[in-house]
């Protein structure tokens, strides 16, 4: 369920027009900002841009980047983006930052559905003038390009069919690809790059029925090189999304690991799926509230902003 | 009863022989366009209607007897029979108008999602169909592919393709039709450039690592653009002197870069390798396969290769290999939109 909270109607030009207000004078007032695109979802914010444009000549999101700095135009930038486009600009700094970025990449790959990622793979044409593919094939190497350029690639079918026999089999190629028989792991990214993800699933809890444990429990200490971390993302992200994502964000918050950027990520393309549940499963982990955990770890409009989307009422 | 009987017994016999011959010669000659109407591609069915239709008992025997792929003696029982292969044979040659008139009336994606599985199910030797659909579809096209194949097999694409095959080039095929390619106008031609120097390093190096294998050669071809490939296949001719696909030993590597960046030479290859007789009845589907799938995309393109490649128009080398209705639905389809 989402976080957003968004009235059902809105003008469009009204919104636009009140922005243009914000903008103007010494500083911008982020205050009216965040009470206004805080509070629209993702349709609403496009036909915003639209009227913007029409009533200013001027792209919004640009005029947004010169008016707000920090990690609240960070934020908002990418808010304000088509998701698809927002989650190929997403995968090209991740590309670029190279090694401990590449989590981001193999996200947007297994938690998105097939037609979704499609749509990232277009915005990515449309952006860059390359294929999603091509940047990252070029950017890795080995078993760890096979991986991640087989996982944006994919365009898994979404059936409920369940082959039980195969997940037999192939929970048992996996088992033995976690005790490093080397020569199978290009039969794990066969799996785990082509199979659906229902069938993932099958196979992933044949592997703890088998074991006792889930498979990516006991890869946890295995994660040495990019395509083990990979290969655990990937995993994590097809087994259950949602319980990863609240890990990034418990991490994040207690400043755990390089992933700085998670927090933000994480609210911003969540916030209009399943933040709901995510923030559910942040307070059975932790007891705490996700709203509260945050309110001590960032400041200013960015807070303003991220609790906004998470749903808080002012 | 002839009535110069009586004049000259013998020059009636003789003119008796005369029309006996004269009828065996005809018949012969009606052997023979009967042959001719089963051997091709497709069968003649008017000449068949015509010539069949009138024969008696007698003149289908002599058919029998003097047929001797299609039939077999029997000479204990004193009866011919029709050999079994060659009824089959027949059969597949009956049916390729109609498999013809199928494939064409197909949507696209379910056309290309069908012969991917009939070549998964068919084996090595029919991988190159994969390579041929992966690499000379727009990415749309292949998009499409994909999806209707979810519809058709309960499966991806790439599912089946990487359980399927489990040899070397398992890497290479499933990279190549997982591509999504980028299909705008912009290509970094120093990347190319360079790209085209590690080609020719992985091709001198084959000795020691076969190509198929070469991670580059393989992130290069299943992840650039057409655009950039063939630019790339430019600034290689213009390193080594040769075309990339004729340094090219590996098989499929070589269809791989054909497919990719001289499409319509490698059509009008197939189509030649298919219109030639007595060719395998597999290689004869190629025939149907390339003029139903390039009709409405790049017919006009491949027929003038074909006369650049063979100085005979494919036009006419379908007339004088084909046969029927089949022929017919061919020669149509080639002369569209001129």
């Amino acid at each position: 369920m989402a976080t957003l909270v968004a009235p059902n109607q809105i003008s469009a030009a009204e919104d636009a027009q009140a922005l243009r207000q914000a903008f103007k004078g010494w500083g911008a007032d982020d205050k009216a900002i965040i009470a206004i695109l805080g509070h629209r979802n993702v349709y609403q914010r496009q036909e915003i841009r639209k009227a913007y444009e029409e009533l200013f000549q001027e792209d919004l999101i640009k005029r947004l980047e010169s008016e707000i700095s920090g990690d609240f135009e960070r934020a908002m930038f990418r808010w304000m983006l088509e998701p698809a486009d927002r989650d190929a600009v997403l995968a090209n700094v991740a590309i670029r930052n190279g090694n401990k970025d590449y989590h981001a990449v193999a996200e947007i790959a297994c938690v998105l559905s097939a037609e979704e990622l499609l749509a990232v793979r277009r915005a990515y044409h449309n952006r860059y003038k390359r294929s999603l593919e091509e940047d990252v094939a070029a950017h890795t190497t080995g078993l760890h390009r096979q991986l991640l350029v087989g996982l944006v690639t994919s365009f898994r079918y979404e059936g409920d069919e369940i082959n039980a026999k195969l997940a037999q089999t192939e929970a048992n190629i996996l088992h033995e690809a976690v005790q490093e028989k080397k020569g199978i792991y290009e039969e794990v990214i066969r799996i785990l790059t082509t199979r659906s993800k229902t069938q993932l699933v099958a196979t992933f809890n044949r592997y703890k029925d088998e074991h006792g444990i889930s498979i990516s429990k006991k890869l946890l200490d295995e994660t040495s090189d990019d395509f083990q971390k990979t290969m655990h993302t990937a995993i994590r992200c097809i087994n259950d999304h949602k319980k990863y994502y609240e890990k990034v964000l418990r991490n994040a918050i207690k400043k755990f690991g390089t992933d700085e950027d998670g927090l933000s990520r994480v609210i911003v393309t969540r916030a209009e799926k399943d933040l709901r549940e995510i923030q559910e499963l942040y307070y059975k982990r932790n007891s705490v509230h996700l709203e509260d955990a945050i309110s001590k770890e960032i400041s200013g409009d960015y807070k303003k902003f991220i609790l906004t989307v998470l749903g808080k009422q002012d | 009863m002839n009535s110069y009987e009586h004049i000259c017994p013998s020059l009636i016999s003789f003119s008796q022989l005369n029309y006996q011959t004269f009828r065996n010669m005809a018949l012969n000659q009606e052997l023979q366009a009967v042959t001719e109407a089963f051997s091709g591609h497709g069968v003649d069915e008017k000449s068949l209607v015509t010539l069949l239709g009138k024969w008696d008992h007698q003149e289908r025997e002599t058919f029998r007897k003097n047929t001797p792929p299609f039939f077999t003696e029997d000479h204990e029982r004193n009866f011919q029979r029709w050999d079994d292969h060659s009824v089959r044979l027949l059969k597949h040659e009956f049916v390729r108008f109609k498999n013809a008139v199928v494939l064409w009336t197909m949507h696209p994606w379910e056309r290309d999602a069908r012969l991917v599985k009939e070549a998964l199910k068919k084996g090595p030797n029919a991988y190159g169909v994969l390579i041929e659909i992966a690499c000379t579809r727009s990415s749309e096209e292949l998009l499409g592919a994909r999806k209707a194949y979810h519809s058709l097999f309960d499966h991806s694409i790439e599912e089946d393709v990487a359980s399927h095959i489990h040899g070397i080039e398992r890497k290479l095929l499933v990279a190549l039709v997982s591509a999504y390619r980028y299909e705008g106008s912009k290509v970094k031609d120093d990347t190319a450039k360079s790209e085209a120097k590690t080609i020719s390093n992985a091709i001198k190096n084959a000795q020691k690592k076969p190509i198929i294998e070469d991670d580059e050669a393989i992130r290069i071809f299943a992840t650039r653009s057409k655009l950039h490939l063939q630019a790339i296949y430019k600034h290689y001719k213009e390193i080594s002197g040769k075309n990339l696909d004729e340094d090219l030993s590996d098989l499929r590597f070589k269809q791989t870069v054909q497919c990719l960046c001289t499409p319509q030479i490698y059509f009008s290859k197939v189509l030649d390798g298919a219109l030639k007789i007595d060719v395998h009845k597999n290689t004869k589907k190629d025939l149907t396969r390339v003029v139903v799938t390039r009709a409405d995309i790049d017919m006009k393109e491949i027929k003038a290769e074909y006369q650049n490649l063979y100085g005979v128009s494919l036009t006419q080398k379908i007339e004088e290999t084909a046969k029927g209705n089949y022929k017919d639905f061919l020669l149509t389809l080639v002369a569209r939109k001129g």
